[in-house]
Order: C-alpha cells, then sequence, then structure tokens
C-alpha cells in the first residue's frame, strides 16, 4: 500500500516539479525586477482573482440586483425601483404570519427555516455532544467508532437525500419497521410534519460526524488530572460534567453551536432531493427560496431573490462574526 | 480470549458491576452503528433487487432473483409462481400478466389454458441471487459513464487548482510581512460569511459574462479558492521556522524556488487533508452544477442522478444502483483515508 | 499536470477544426416518448446529407426546457433550435425564419394557421413549426375497471361520475388512489373551462379567477383530502415544478388518469401488453367536456450565430416526408396541415391500444370550448398556469385555504404582469 501510494504521489508530482523548474527563470525575472512585493502579489494573485471575479464582484452586484425590478435576467435590461424589493419582502401585516404579508412565499421560507434550525441545532448538537463524551470514553475500538459517526458527512448530499427518500416511501423500511410492530404504515414524505421532521432527522444524521470530532477535540484537550481528582472523590457522572466539563468545553462548544447554526440557515440540498419543498411549502428552506424565485420558477422575479438573499447574508455575517468572536475567546481560553 | 473480553468489557463500574454510564455507552455506540450504516447498507441491498421486488410489500432483507420459463407462444420468459389453488393445492405455474389484485397465470406445460389468481394466493419461486443488470443498464443505456468522467474531471482539476491557489496565498499570508497583509486576511474572512445561496442570481451573470456557462470549467473555477483551506494551510505554515527560509534566501534561492522546494514539501500533511476535503467537497457539490450545467454530456454524477431520480420516478432499481455507484468513491476515501481527515477536522476545529 | 492538459486541448481544437469547416448547429430536445431517438435517427439522415453542418442533439430533461431555458434565453445565449411549450410568452426570443428558408410559401400553407401560437400579436414572422398537437384528456385501465365489475363512464359522463367509478375500482382492487392529473396548470385548464371557466379578460389581461375556475379547483382540493388523487403529484412539490404520473399509471396503481394525447406513445412502450386501456376523451363539466388544445414547436432562437444552417436543419425537419415519418413513428397527432387534409397515416405500432386512443384524441379535439382553445395563443396563459398550480397544490397540502389561494393567485398573476411592464 505504502509502495503503491509512493509511486502515485511521485506520478503526479514530477510532472508539477517539471514545470515548476521552467517557470522558475521567467519568476526569477520577475522577483529582481519588482522585488519581494511583486512576487508577493504574485502569490496572492490566483486566490484573490477568484475571490474578486466569483465572489467579490457578485456581492456588489447582488446589492444592484436587489434593487432592480423586472424579469429579465441580465443587470443591464432591469429597471431601476429603489428599495422597492425590500418593501416588497417587508411588507407584512403580522410578521408570524406569512399569510398576511406580501410575499408569503419568502415568509413562509423564512419560517421554516427558523423552526428548522431551532431544532435541527439543539439535536444535532447534544447528540454530537453525547457522542463525543462517548468516545472520549477509554473503549475497545474508538477509532472504528470514530468512524462510525463520520461516515454519513462523507455522502453527497443527493445520495443522502435518495437514501433517505427509499427508506420513507409508501412500501420502505420504515413501513416494514412500523407494520411489524403492529402500527399502520403512513407515506411520511406527504404529511407536513412527519415531512419536517424528516428533513430534521435526515440533516442532523448526516452532519452529526462532523461536530462529534470537534467537540471530541475539545474534550481531549482537557487536561487528565482534573478527572483523575474527580474519580478519587468518587463524584457522580452527571456532576463531573455539569462543573468540569462543560465549563471548560464552552468556548469549543459555543463555537460549534454557532457554526451549526450557520450551516443550518444555508440548509437546501439534502431536504430539496429529499422533498423537492413538499408537501406544499412544508419544507421550503431559504435557500430553495432564493433558487426558485431567482431562477427556477415560472413566475421568476431575479430581484426579489436579490434583496431576500442580502437579508439572509445580514443574518449570517451577524452568525459569522458571533463566531468569530467566540472562537478567538477559546483560543485565548486555551492559552491560559 | 478471556483477556479480550475482558478488554471489551470495560467498564467504568468497579468489580464487574455495570454502571450506568456503561449501558448508555453500549446502546449509543450499538444503535448509532446500526443507524449510521444500516441505511447505507439498506441502499446497496436495495440496490441488487429487480423492479418487481423492489415493488414488494413487506419488502425482504436478502435480494433475490426470480425463477423464468420460456413457454411457446411468448416472446418474454415467464415468471414462475408457486399458486395455492381453491382446493388447498399447490401448483408452479408461470404469470402472464398481473394487473391491481388480479394475475393471470398458465401451466407451462399446457399454455393454452388461463387461470385467474388473486395476488394473495401466489408466492415467487426464486433464489437468492443479484441482479446484475441493474448496474449494467445504465451504463449501457444512459449517459452514467460520461457523468463518472465529468465527475473525476472536476474533481482532480479543481483539487489540484485548489492545492496550488491556496497554497500559494497561504504561504503569502504566513512568511511575509506586508503593508495590508490584515486586510487582505480580512477579506478573505469576509468571503466565508458569503455562501453561494447569497451570490446565486449575480453569480450566473458573472459567470454566463465571462463565457463559462455550461462548462465545465464554470463548476470549477470559481469553487476553487476556498477560505478554509487557504486558513488551514497558512496555520501549518506559521509552524514552519523562518530560519530554514533565510538560510534559503542566503544561498540565492529566489521565492519560487522556496516555495515549491521547501514550503511545500514539509506543508505536505495539511496539502494531504486540504486534498481530501476538495475532493470530498467537489465530488459532492450540487447546487452550483445544477445551475451552470444544462447540456446533458457535462452533468456530474451528482447532478445526473438528481435528473434520473426526477425522471425514472419509478425506476429505483436504476436509481439505487447509480446512487451506489455514486457513493463508492467516498466510502473509498473513508475507508483509506479516514484518519487523515479526522485528525484533520479536529486540528482545524481546535483552531 | 495543467500544462500538459491544456497542450491536449489546444491540440484537439486545433485538429477539430482542421478537420473539417463544419457548423455546428445545437438542438436542445425533450422526450416523453419515443421521440427522442425518431429525431436523432432524422437529424443523422440529414447529417449524411449535409456534411458541412453537424447537428448535436442535446436531449434534455422537461426540466431543463422549463427551468433553464428561458434563462439562458433572457441572458442571450442558448441552443440554436429548441422544442419548447412555453412559447407565446417567449415569443420575443424566436428567430425569425421567413428571410432564410427555401419556401416561405410552404411553411405559411401547412403551419400557418398555428403560427399565433408562437409569435408575437400582429406579426408575420415564420417561428418555427409544431412538431406535434397535443390535447389534454383523460386515460382508463380497462383491464382494472373489467376486474373490479364498474362499468367505464361513457360519453358525456361528468367528473363527478369517472371520479366515482374509480373509486369503486380503487375500493376492489385495493389501489393506492383513484386518480391522477399531471402536476400543471396547463392539464386543469381544460377541465377549468369545462366548468365554464375564463381567463383572458375584456382587455386582454388576465381576467381574476372566476367561479368556472373555482368549481373544478374545490373539486380537487376534496378528491385530494378523501383521498381519491394520488397525493405523489401535486402535494410533494413545491413551487412550479412539473410531475407527471405517466409511471403511476403504467404501474396499475391508479386506474384513471388525466394528461394528454402525447403520453400514447410513451404508455404503449411502458404498458405493453400488461393491461388494456382506453382513451376517453375529457369528462365534462357543467358547459362541456373540454380538453385543451397545444403542443410543442421546433423554434430557431433568436441569438443563433448560424440563421442559414439552422433555416436548412428546420427546412428538412418540416418536410412533409420527414414530417410523416416522425408523426407514424412517435404516434403524435401532426399539426402539418397538408398531412391532415390528406390523411392516411400509417402508425408505427403493433398495440392494439394504439389506434383506437389516436383517433378518441382526434374526435375530442372537436370538443373544445372556445375558452379553451383562445389559450394557447394568449401570452398570459403561461402566467396564470404557473400561479394556479403553486397555489392550488398549496390547498391540497392543507396550508391555505381555496378562498385564499383565490386572492393569491391573483395577486401572483397582477406581479408577473407589472414587472413585465
Amino acid at each position: 500500500m505504502a509502495g503503491i501510494a509512493t509511486l502515485l504521489g511521485r506520478a503526479v508530482t514530477s510532472p508539477l516539479v517539471l514545470i515548476a523548474r521552467v517557470l522558475d527563470p521567467v519568476l526569477r525575472l520577475w522577483q529582481r525586477r519588482t522585488g519581494t512585493g511583486g512576487m508577493i502579489a504574485l502569490f496572492l494573485l490566483p486566490n484573490m482573482a477568484v475571490f474578486g471575479v466569483f465572489v467579490i464582484i457578485p456581492l456588489i452586484l447582488n446589492f444592484a440586483y436587489s434593487l432592480t425590478g423586472g424579469a429579465e435576467i441580465l443587470l443591464g435590461d432591469r429597471r431601476y425601483v429603489g428599495p422597492e424589493q425590500y418593501g416588497r419582502l417587508l411588507d407584512c401585516r403580522n410578521y408570524l404570519e406569512p399569510l398576511s404579508c406580501r410575499e408569503d412565499q419568502f415568509w413562509t421560507a423564512v419560517r421554516n427555516t427558523t423552526i428548522f434550525v431551532t431544532f435541527q441545532v439543539s439535536l444535532m448538537v447534544t447528540v454530537s455532544m453525547i457522542t463525543a463524551l462517548i468516545l472520549n470514553r477509554n473503549i475497545a475500538g474508538r477509532g472504528f467508532f470514530r468512524a462510525v459517526f463520520f461516515f454519513p458527512v462523507l455522502l453527497s448530499p443527493v445520495v443522502v437525500g435518495l437514501i433517505w427518500r427509499w427508506i420513507l416511501q409508501r412500501d420502505g423500511l420504515l413501513n416494514l419497521i412500523v407494520t411489524t410492530f403492529g402500527g399502520n404504515p403512513v407515506v411520511w414524505l406527504n404529511d407536513r410534519f412527519y415531512a419536517f421532521a424528516a428533513a430534521v432527522g435526515v440533516s442532523t444524521w448526516a452532519h452529526m460526524g462532523f461536530f462529534t470530532l470537534i467537540l471530541l477535540a475539545g474534550l481531549q484537550a482537557i487536561p487528565k488530572d482534573l478527572y483523575e481528582a474527580a474519580e478519587m472523590d468518587a463524584t457522580p457522572p452527571a456532576r463531573v460534567f455539569w462543573r468540569i466539563t462543560l465549563p471548560l468545553l464552552g468556548p469549543n462548544l459555543a463555537v460549534v453551536l454557532v457554526l451549526a447554526l450557520i450551516k443550518g440557515v444555508q440548509i437546501f440540498d439534502e431536504a430539496y432531493v429529499l422533498t423537492g419543498g413538499g408537501p406544499g411549502t412544508a419544507t421550503m428552506f431559504m435557500t430553495q427560496y432564493i433558487y426558485e424565485v431567482g431562477f427556477a420558477s415560472i413566475l421568476r422575479n431575479p430581484g426579489l431573490a436579490a434583496a431576500a438573499s442580502i437579508l439572509m447574508g445580514a443574518v449570517l455575517v451577524v452568525l459569522t462574526l458571533v463566531q468569530l468572536g467566540l472562537s478567538k475567546r477559546a483560543e485565548r481560553a486555551r492559552e491560559r | 480470549m478471556s483477556r479480550i473480553l475482558t478488554f471489551l468489557t470495560r467498564r467504568r463500574g468497579h468489580g464487574g458491576r455495570w454502571h450506568w454510564t456503561d449501558v448508555v455507552t453500549w446502546v449509543w455506540l450499538v444503535g448509532g452503528t446500526v443507524l449510521m450504516f444500516g441505511p447505507a447498507l439498506w441502499l446497496i441491498s436495495s440496490s441488487l433487487k429487480g423492479p418487481a421486488q423492489l415493488a414488494e410489500f413487506p419488502p425482504t432483507l436478502l435480494p433475490y432473483v426470480q425463477e423464468v420459463v420460456t413457454v411457446e407462444g411468448h416472446a418474454q420468459p415467464l415468471p414462475l409462481f408457486a399458486v395455492t389453488l381453491d382446493d388447498g393445492s399447490t401448483r408452479v405455474m408461470a404469470q402472464v400478466r398481473r394487473v391491481g389484485a388480479n394475475a393471470q397465470m398458465i401451466d407451462p406445460a399446457n399454455p393454452a389454458e388461463r387461470l385467474n389468481v388473486p395476488i394473495a394466493n401466489r408466492t415467487p419461486v426464486r433464489h437468492v441471487g443479484v441482479a446484475t443488470s441493474n448496474y449494467t443498464d445504465p451504463f449501457l443505456a444512459f449517459d452514467f459513464l460520461r457523468y463518472l468522467w465529468n465527475s473525476v474531471f472536476v474533481t482532480t482539476v479543481a483539487t489540484l487548482l485548489t492545492l496550488l491557489t491556496n497554497s500559494m496565498a497561504a504561504f503569502a499570508l504566513s512568511k511575509y510581512r506586508f503593508r495590508g497583509r490584515d486586510a487582505v486576511l480580512l477579506v478573505i474572512v469576509g468571503t466565508l460569511m458569503v455562501p453561494l445561496s447569497v451570490i446565486l442570481v449575480p453569480l450566473y451573470s458573472v459567470v454566463s459574462a465571462t463565457g463559462l456557462m455550461n462548462s465545465l470549467w464554470g463548476v470549477i473555477l470559481p469553487t476553487i479558492a476556498t477560505p478554509t483551506g487557504v486558513f488551514l494551510l497558512r496555520q501549518y505554515m506559521l509552524t514552519i521556522p523562518d530560519d530554514l527560509i533565510e538560510a534559503a534566501r542566503m544561498d540565492h534561492a529566489s521565492e519560487w524556488q522556496i516555495y515549491w522546494r521547501i514550503i511545500l514539501p514539509l506543508t505536505a500533511p495539511a496539502l494531504a487533508v486540504l486534498a481530501i476535503f476538495s475532493v470530498v467537497w467537489r465530488w459532492n457539490d450540487f447546487l452550483w452544477p445544477l445551475i451552470v450545467l444544462s447540456r446533458r454530456e457535462l452533468y456530474t454524477l451528482q447532478i445526473g442522478l438528481n435528473t434520473y431520480a426526477g425522471e425514472l420516478n419509478v425506476q429505483w432499481h436504476y436509481i439505487l444502483s447509480m446512487t451506489v455507484v455514486t457513493m463508492i468513491p467516498v466510502v473509498l476515501v473513508f475507508v483509506f483515508l479516514q484518519r487523515f481527515i479526522t485528525t484533520g477536522i479536529a486540528g482545524a476545529g481546535v483552531k | 499536470m495543467k500544462k500538459i492538459w491544456m497542450c491536449a486541448s489546444v491540440l484537439a481544437l486545433v485538429a477539430g477544426s482542421a478537420a473539417a469547416q463544419q457548423t455546428q448547429v445545437r438542438v436542445m430536445w425533450y422526450s416523453d416518448g419515443v421521440e427522442g431517438e425518431v429525431i436523432a435517427d432524422l437529424l443523422s439522415r440529414f447529417e449524411a446529407a449535409n456534411p458541412d453542418i453537424d447537428v448535436v442533439l442535446d436531449n434534455v430533461a422537461y426540466q431543463v426546457i422549463q427551468e433553464q431555458l428561458p434563462v439562458q434565453l433572457a441572458s442571450g445565449t442558448g441552443p440554436d433550435i429548441a422544442r419548447v411549450t412555453n412559447l407565446k410568452a417567449q415569443a420575443e426570443h424566436w428567430l425569425d425564419l421567413r428571410p432564410y428558408v427555401a419556401n416561405a410559401a410552404y411553411w405559411d400553407t401547412n403551419f400557418g394557421d398555428r403560427f399565433d401560437w408562437m409569435r408575437p400579436d400582429g406579426s408575420d414572422a415564420i417561428p418555427g413549426f409544431m412538431t406535434q398537437l397535443t390535447l389534454v384528456g383523460g386515460f382508463a385501465n380497462a383491464t382494472l375497471f373489467e376486474q373490479a365489475g364498474v362499468e367505464l363512464p361513457g360519453r358525456g359522463a361528468t367528473w363527478d361520475e369517472w371520479i366515482e367509478a374509480s373509486r369503486q375500482v380503487m375500493v376492489s382492487q385495493g389501489l393506492p388512489a383513484a386518480f391522477a392529473i399531471d402536476r400543471s396548470g396547463h392539464r386543469i385548464s381544460g377541465p377549468n373551462a369545462s366548468f365554464g371557466a375564463n381567463y383572458i379578460g375584456e382587455d386582454g389581461l388576465p381576467a381574476p379567477v372566476d367561479e368556472g375556475t373555482m368549481a373544478f379547483a374545490s373539486r380537487l382540493v376534496d378528491w385530494t383530502a378523501q383521498g381519491l388523487m394520488l397525493p405523489d403529484t401535486w402535494v410533494s412539490a413545491a413551487g412550479t415544478t412539473y410531475r407527471a404520473a405517466a409511471d403511476d399509471f403504467a404501474n396499475a396503481q391508479i386506474p384513471f388518469y388525466y394528461s394528454g394525447s402525447w403520453q400514447v406513445a410513451n404508455l404503449s412502450t411502458k404498458i405493453g401488453d400488461a393491461f388494456d386501456w382506453v382513451a376517453i376523451g375529457s369528462p365534462c363539466g357543467t358547459a362541456g367536456c373540454s380538453g385543451l388544445a397545444g403542443g410543442a414547436a421546433l423554434v430557431a432562437v433568436r441569438y443563433t450565430q448560424h440563421p442559414e444552417a439552422v433555416a436548412r436543419v428546420m427546412d428538412y425537419l418540416a418536410s412533409e416526408p420527414v414530417v410523416r415519418e416522425f408523426t407514424e413513428r412517435t404516434l403524435f397527432l401532426p399539426a402539418h396541415a397538408g398531412i391532415v387534409a390528406a390523411g392516411g397515416l400509417n402508425f408505427q405500432s403493433a398495440d392494439p391500444n394504439v389506434p383506437p386512443a389516436l383517433s378518441r384524441f382526434v374526435e375530442a379535439s372537436g370538443e373544445t370550448l372556445p375558452a379553451a382553445d383562445a389559450l394557447p395563443a394568449w401570452r398570459w396563459a403561461n402566467t396564470y398556469y404557473g400561479a394556479l398550480v403553486t397555489r392550488i397544490s398549496q390547498v391540497m397540502a392543507g396550508e391555505i385555504t381555496l378562498e385564499q389561494a383565490r386572492e393569491l393567485i391573483d395577486r401572483d398573476i397582477a406581479d408577473q404582469v407589472a414587472a413585465a411592464r
């Protein structure tokens, strides 16, 4: 295995080394002309160019789009309408009741996403926490079990969605289990509550391994002597958790929470493949709203979609800043 | 043997007693394994069943292959069933067709005589076996092999470009002090806050304007500058001692040579982690290729799979087998490289 | 490695372009049944006879035509030729072939009566031609009805009678549902007209949802609530996503399926001899027994770089022998006036269910109401369909009431009309 790996590695790297060697005299010349500064610019250029063209510029354009109206796709063809799109989005008699809003689908998506994030993040962080605590114990086959929980993270959202759609089918595995225990089979994905629960559950299943690993790393950074001292005092495990583990894991946990929130708000792929937004609009989330209103629907409106995405972006910016602040605090706590 | 048993059954409780945490641990781990692996195993097992067997309820655990018989006067071989007749006896008969709650059966030896049998009274005659046509048909009839190639191309090229650009940027940001370094770092952090869903509409315009629409490069290029990758590599490069670089400079090495002769080899472990991440991310990309690609010959595996799931909405035997094939590379990565990934994430998470 | 790739691709490009000075014409095509293979075959013969044109056939999913093509057209790109159903609303994107085709009079004579479905009002452009005429109508699984001992409702039977009969079949045979309709506003517009609906207002702009539409929509909602309508089609998707229930009918899961004449070839292939099926026209409402005429057309896109080559391909595909062969192999209803007048089409199918189904559809095309006939040539038809399907499926899912849906449909349509001004 190691031999093949080396051979493969060498096969990939040798043409690259050749190219690098060819480029060297050219770049040496550049360095002589422009000094270290020029080389720095060169190293940064490809990355920043891609960022600039594919992230920064679209972001600026997005603001421009959100101020335009009409059904045309190209920015140049659209007409300026000022903040009208934002006005439409935020026009509601009662913010908690989507049907009282001018753009009811937007607020339905907001409500769905908020409820989803609340339940999914709580569930996922709890489950990840428990799993991390268990994996932190001195158990046999720890590496194996760590891999087990991480497995679904590697699967693509389409695969995840299809696997679970197959299980939740009318004639699927879940109905088999239900009927074996004497219940009635249900078409799970046609029911509003169950379809939503499925979206929460499947999303948790697919992502919890990632957060388990982060929490596990945090747990392993806690000094062992604290636990030994507690054991010598015969402290019950619940107390150990609340008094020792949780406070020391606090900063890490906060980071995980916010990261999970950021990911949760952007939910689309698995849910879209699993339910398509249905039944009705029960599982339509923000990203799907933007995708449909911006592109896919017969009744498309790119300006409205852009305004909606800016609002969602604002929420994400706040969450990301909170996360960065918390991770800085976590670093400082660790250094102490 | 007893030592192994002791090892496996280590408990917190003293003197061989079960502590409640041990019970929870075991239940959780076993339950977790079933829940995490179970669906994938069910997928694989279902993908080996033929379409008729997939429509059965309750579903069987093992894949079976239906026994068939050729009867004169019928072009296709007919499936065999064991039929319970009204008088209680059982006969093996061939099914001509089945509609709703009734099936038309004939005796293979006596094809002229047809019997209408309610479907509850018959059980298929079959043996354990796999329906390999589920796997071979998509490759022959559909463009599955082409989608596979597109995915491989996108993943490989995107990973190479990602490693190149991210490492160059990480090098500049870790080993040089220059005015505006913090501003650049801030911009990169900023892009973390701008996920795809926020810039979907204008990104489409930009990609269209640059002529990359409906091209695999349009799928690749927007994805190669990852902030996570830059930070990961930068953290690692910070730990490389500056004296090495100074020594190289004194030996008249150009900055480019320092980069690819010293920095890159020393950053190999982090590069490996980023490569694995990149492979998994690009292989699994969905939303962006969904928007950029409309020409079928350019579809990646995920988009092709999604399209088939939409079109062949009840041909599950093909959808399942294609899902399994889409899953295989990721499973391979998992089996051989999971150690890298898990330590990589732990490292990144801690920082 | 990257350099090697680039060198290789440059070489390939050079080799490719040096090989032949070919003009490439891209055709974006979707298939309901077998027409993909038929058109591929026809085009390969064209390429053999015209070596300087390379026709690339993109057989895409219908969803791509609905969702991605409009975006491409709006950004000034897209294929050279496309097979499209949403014709009038996108009329601004079609190329006027009049200056490019060999014989414009041929086109006017044989396809002229439907040009208004594809071009802006008052224009005299030649935008393309209809690959087929379609009529919305129902199919019934005769074998299931027979096994259940229920008689197939005769001509003039109402929607209520059909659904009741199907319900009896569903109960007797243990099926998951009694009927299904494709998830599309276009599909329910014929039945809406049968209950007296009229979408077009006095000024040619969309009229508010009237009692006729409400009559049929409320029936649909009731039938879904009673578990008679297969929920998988309408309920389990959001927005304007298209879902067809053809596979469920072909698998004998439902005894009654309301779709259209384009499904004949598809059903014949999928069902084979598993059961007997019939076409039944459209069940009746209070105002009539109307379906909805329509069809897909092959149009040339305005943004093509090679209009002359495109015109040659279109001339070939619109020529009488080619249209005749296409129609006979795909089991579609032809839109070519000359062929319809001459008759004598030899539909290539050994399936005994096919000829009576096709003739029933031809008969039913004479039973459509004027309110339905006006729709294909109306530019707001597609908007109306989109709003209907979005909101009615929400009612079926239990999210909103039908009254709320009525207001929301009107508002959605008004938004689109305002946006287009």
